[in-house]
């Protein structure tokens, strides 16, 4: 806690973050409306009466789709991210491990699906296996997967060399248990900072992906739905864009920052980077 | 120096083999048949194996492979289902849009970001390295769709400054520049949050060098250390960081040109997918691969030309 007060960026992000998740959480609570209640009469209502930040092109509270939309965000990031690291993760400390022919060829491989735009992956992954939840998670996790072999890989080439590896060995104990008994507590802390700033990454990318209308299918809200029907109807009613916007952008924003404090208490020599 | 670009134009065909691959890999790893895709659940197994036969995707998967990669090779992208267009002609008509966005990009981003990386970095945790960090971090979180439509509802549709449509005429220079403004300083002001922030580290470390201290002593003016023995040690890092970025711009570009209605190769691949243009997809992602590569290729040459330490190497 001490660290945080010390740290006003991070604690901001922390809070950002947190309004996010209640939101999400409590959304049927906190929602004044049903999100995919439709009252035509009450149609592209400007902010405020009613409802606090208007009605969409049917009638369905903004707000309310917000809180809701945040679920999908909030559930696609997560799950893409712990996907990511679960297999990016294994496939760069076993590699590392190995060592020799194999790490390099595994690299390489990771180096080339580095190198490829990973917006246009995802959108070709999305568009092949058809938009669903299942499907943007397996997308975005695909894009994921490179930058944590290679963050969990660095660290796992100089502990196998340390006394406990060999101690290990000595002892008995099978590649497999020094492995992910003994050297992987070692690099969690890189992997666990590595997340939280792709969760913002993957944040941005599902509502990227459902803005070009590749995300969860309608009714479910989505931020980036929302922003894209907002678009369609932008010289009517900006704020059907401009509301969801703000909520993106305050969610990565959060992430970005929570990242960024993780990373310098975990590193000091990038304080203040 | 010929010799160097010599062993990077040899190192480039590895690469652009590996890419290719990839992208072989994934559109056959996916599962489901992509004839049943293109022709919908209920087509009857005849037009499907039609279809197969017609797609190739009938041969046994080496002679796929050999295939794709021959013609990929060879420049042959394969023709779009729907239109039967040679794919590289479709490329060809919108290439020129999309260089114009992506070079001015790069341009806005350099511009504003290596400048104020590098005061940041003169002014550590004074007030202007405090508004470079935070507004690089908001720069950088903010999708560009969303700061796309931010900066159309303000300048184009409030303020009425730049037009809304983005279709430019190529042969108008006053036409394709104003209708290249925003578009530009959307895809820009990303870029210049991550070079800020980049080129602020990279002189951090560069500045606590003894060679800057020497120079100093040696009375060379201040700004000369800088500008000159500074940045120009610091730059290896920011060029790094730009080719890396090169993939983020181009998914990036695919959504400038969504907001903006911008012809491109974005919205071809948009419309591809909409239309379920298998050998369309396929044939764009080749173009990709051979950016990726031209570009990998620029940044290796970018480090010969700034750090005459890595031709030797």
């Amino acid at each position: 806690m001490r660290w945080l007060r010390h740290n006003r960026m991070t604690a901001l992000g922390v809070l950002l973050c947190a309004v996010v998740v209640c939101g999400a959480v409590f959304a049927p609570w906190l929602a004044p409306y049903d999100p995919s209640d439709q009252n035509i009469v009450d149609k592209l209502q400007p902010p405020g009466g009613d409802y606090l930040l208007g009605t969409d092109a049917f009638g369905r509270d903004v707000l309310s789709r917000i809180l809701f939309g945040a679920r999908i965000s909030l559930i696609v990031a997560v799950a893409s991210i712990l996907a990511a690291i679960l297999v990016g993760g294994t496939i760069g400390m076993v590699s590392g491990y190995i060592g020799g022919r194999t790490d390099r060829f595994v690299m390489q491989v990771m180096d080339v699906m580095l190198s490829f735009p990973s917006l246009i992956l995802g959108l070709i992954v999305v568009a092949l296996l058809g938009p669903d939840l299942q499907n943007l998670v397996v997308a975005i996790a695909l894009t994921a997967i490179a930058p944590f072999a290679r963050i969990a890989r660095a660290p796992v080439l100089s502990l196998k060399e340390r006394a406990f590896v060999e101690a290990g060995r000595a002892l008995g104990f099978s590649h497999a248990r020094v492995l992910f008994v003994h050297i992987m507590p070692n690099l969690m802390s890189e992997v666990v900072v590595m997340g939280s700033l792709w969760m913002a990454t993957a944040v941005r990318t599902e509502a990227s992906l459902s803005f070009i209308g590749l995300g969860v299918k309608p009714p479910t809200p989505t931020w980036g739905g929302m922003m894209r029907d907002g678009f369609e109807a932008i010289l009517d009613a900006p704020w059907l864009s401009i509301w969801p916007g703000i909520a993106i952008l305050l969610l990565v924003l959060g992430l970005n920052m929570v990242g960024d404090g993780l990373r310098d208490a975990t590193d000091p020599k990038l304080a203040g980077g | 120096m010929i010799f160097y670009v010599l062993r990077r134009l040899l190192a480039a065909i590895p690469t652009l083999l590996a890419v290719l691959t990839l992208v072989f890999v994934i559109v056959r790893v996916v599962p489901g048949d992509p004839a049943v895709a293109i022709l919908g659940d209920r087509a009857t197994p005849d037009a499907v194996a039609a279809l197969d036969a017609k797609l190739g995707l009938d041969q046994p998967i080496w002679r796929q492979y050999a295939t794709f990669i021959g013609q990929s090779l060879t420049g042959d992208f394969g023709r779009s289902m729907v239109t039967n267009r040679p794919i590289l002609t479709d490329v060809a008509a919108v290439l020129p849009h999309t260089i114009d966005l992506t070079l001015a990009a790069v341009l806005i981003g350099t511009l504003v970001g290596v400048p104020a990386g590098v005061w940041a970095a003169l002014y550590r945790n004074r007030a202007i390295d405090i508004a470079a960090r935070v507004l690089s971090l908001i720069g950088l979180s903010f999708p560009v769709f969303v700061s796309g439509v931010f900066l159309l509802l303000a300048f184009a549709l409030h303020w009425r400054i730049f037009p809304v449509i983005g279709n430019a005429n190529l042969a108008d220079p006053i036409d394709r520049l104003t209708k290249l403004v925003l578009p530009a300083v959307t895809l820009g002001l990303v870029m210049a949050a991550y070079i800020t922030r980049v080129t602020r580290s990279a002189m951090l470390q560069v500045l606590g060098e003894d060679y800057m201290r020497t120079a100093r002593a040696k009375g060379v003016p201040w700004r000369r250390v800088v500008w000159r023995h500074g940045l120009r040690n610091a730059g290896l890092p920011v060029v790094t960081v730009v080719g890396l970025y090169f993939g983020i711009l181009i998914g990036n570009s695919v959504l400038t040109e969504i907001v903006f209605n911008r012809p491109g190769l974005g919205k071809i691949i948009v419309s591809a997918l909409n239309q379920r243009d298998y050998t369309m997809l396929q044939g764009l992602m080749v173009v990709y691969c051979f950016m990726i590569v031209l570009v990998n290729l620029i940044t290796d040459l970018a480090y010969g030309f700034i750090d005459p330490r890595v031709k030797q190497a």
